[in-house]
């Protein structure tokens, strides 16, 4: 069988389309295994994973450390603000030690863009990109992917609509390459303000207008408003955006179709989706979270495999 | 390469009679059996072991088929991972019996993963194995088959192929192929 092309996971930029495919049919195989009675296998049990979070998670976090414990890894975590990184220690300080004590994988998230990347030039374990700032986050791409293939088969030729803060998005980065590489037409949708000057460069469509975005597309992958990210006013208040941007069942019944609905969490309810849509049978929400362990598992063991590693 | 023929079709034919002949006398109605096939190639034998029983018995049998990548001892250890099948078992193992099914059984090792892997799914009462090919002397682990379709001596420089007709071949015969 094949490897990965790369000892870590970055981006998906750096990746493959056979990579990306690889990917998922492994996670078909983990995807069964974590609904079995017994949801464990032993595969990773003699590798060690530390989870280094220079931010904020839930998700992601829990994620990460359930594929790891249901490959049978040795987990340990680490999160800034409760370490010696207050005290002024480096991040490759920091990573190294960590990796003095025998870890083999490093999952890490950062507020800087590029992090990841440094790491994975000086130091000698598997790096996996958990979020590195505005830029990528990899393994949320690939759930999000992995959730369209499930509910319409296939990623040839859909038409999904990013719709929200694209400019400080790592996931609409990670979802335009992967949606990309995999063969589906991609659009994004947001204020002005708040879509990056050269998105066009990267081959997406853009409009401003959400209803005629909902009409063209069959998913629309909703992501949340940062405003933690947001140092200066991008739109006039929360309510103007609910307005031109929030989706709510009235505007999706009026479109007489059916659509797909996404979002990577965490929902700011009744601001870019409102409660009956977000519970909505057409949202995969709670899928893509399944689907986030079994994706997670898959990169987790193919990264591991590699014996050049 | 040089190939001889173990089993030609009419005696591939016997054989498998024969071994289910041998599970009917030890399960009866196999009203408590389940079999499971091994991922990849053991499926194919198994298949053709249900089709045989059911004719025979006159009941459906349930057959699974068990994958056991993720609890091989070899992961890290090969040049590159091996690939994950599907692992497809729709119904409870709990208290039956189980029988494992694989095509050609050599070092023992599969084996040994397969046994790991079944608990995943509850507690059997009792596993037997069946193998269409022993290859004798080369175990790495104390695994014996209960059934056997045919035994032969081998080196570790051979290698016995079991073709199915079909995808694969014309017939279905169990080729020894001197590996060069």
């Amino acid at each position: 069988m094949q490897s990965l092309s790369s000892k870590n996971l970055l981006g998906i930029k750096e990746l493959h389309r056979k990579d990306l495919e690889l990917i998922f049919e492994t996670a078909d195989s983990f995807k069964e295994v974590i609904n079995r009675p017994i949801k464990k296998v032993p595969s990773l049990r003699d590798i060690t994973i530390a989870n280094v979070f220079f931010e904020n998670s839930t998700r992601t976090r829990l994620s990460f450390e359930l594929a790891e414990k249901r490959l049978s890894a040795d987990v340990i975590n680490f999160s800034s603000s409760s370490s010696s990184v207050k005290k002024g220690e480096t991040l490759l300080d920091t990573v190294n030690n960590i990796l003095a004590m025998k870890v083999d994988m490093v999952v890490i998230r950062h507020p800087s863009p590029g992090a990841p990347h440094f790491l994975a030039k000086h130091v000698n374990a598997n790096i996996v990109n958990a979020g590195d700032g505005t830029h990528e986050h990899p393994t949320q791409a690939l759930l999000d992917s992995y959730s369209i293939r499930e509910k319409h088969g296939a990623l040839e030729g859909i038409k999904v609509a990013i719709i929200g803060d694209i400019l400080h998005s790592r996931v609409a980065l990670s979802n335009i390459f992967a949606l990309q590489k995999l063969g589906s037409q991609v659009m994004v949708c947001g204020p002005n303000t708040l879509l990056p000057k050269y998105i066009r460069e990267l081959g997406v469509q853009v409009e401003l207008d959400i209803r005629k975005a909902l009409e063209w597309c069959d998913v629309a992958n909703v992501l949340r408003i940062q405003l933690e990210r947001q140092k200066i006013k991008y739109f006039p208040s929360i309510r103007e955006y609910t307005l031109y941007y929030g989706i709510n069942k009235k505007l999706l019944d009026s479109l007489n179709k059916e659509i797909t609905i996404m979002h990577p969490g965490p929902i700011n309810r009744g601001v870019e989706l409102s409660s009956d849509v977000a519970d909505s049978e057409h949202a995969i929400i709670m899928d893509q979270v399944e689907n986030g362990v079994a994706i997670r598992m898959a990169v987790l063991y193919l990264l591991a495999g590699d014996p050049q590693a | 390469m040089q190939k001889r023929l173990i089993l030609d079709s009419r005696l591939l034919e016997i054989t498998i009679s024969r071994l289910c002949q041998q599970l009917i006398e030890n399960h009866g109605d196999f009203s408590d059996s389940v079999i499971l096939g091994l991922q990849p190639r053991g499926v194919l034998l198994a298949e053709r072991i249900k089709l045989n029983l059911e004719s025979t018995l006159g009941r459906a049998i349930d057959l699974g088929y068990l994958d056991t990548t993720f609890h091989r001892d070899d992961f890290r250890r090969r040049e590159v991972p091996k690939k994950a099948n599907q692992t497809k078992i729709h119904f409870l193992i709990e208290d039956k019996n189980v029988v494992l099914v694989d095509d050609v059984l050599f070092t023992g090792r599969s084996i040994r993963s397969a046994l790991d892997a079944i608990l995943a799914f509850g507690r059997p009462r009792k596993v037997e194995l069946l193998v269409l090919v022993d290859r004798k002397y080369s175990r790495h682990l104390p695994i014996e088959p209960n059934y056997v379709g045919k035994s032969v001596d081998t080196m570790d420089s051979q290698m016995v192929l079991v073709e199915w007709e079909g995808k694969e071949a014309k017939n279905n015969r169990i080729w020894l192929i001197n590996k060069e």
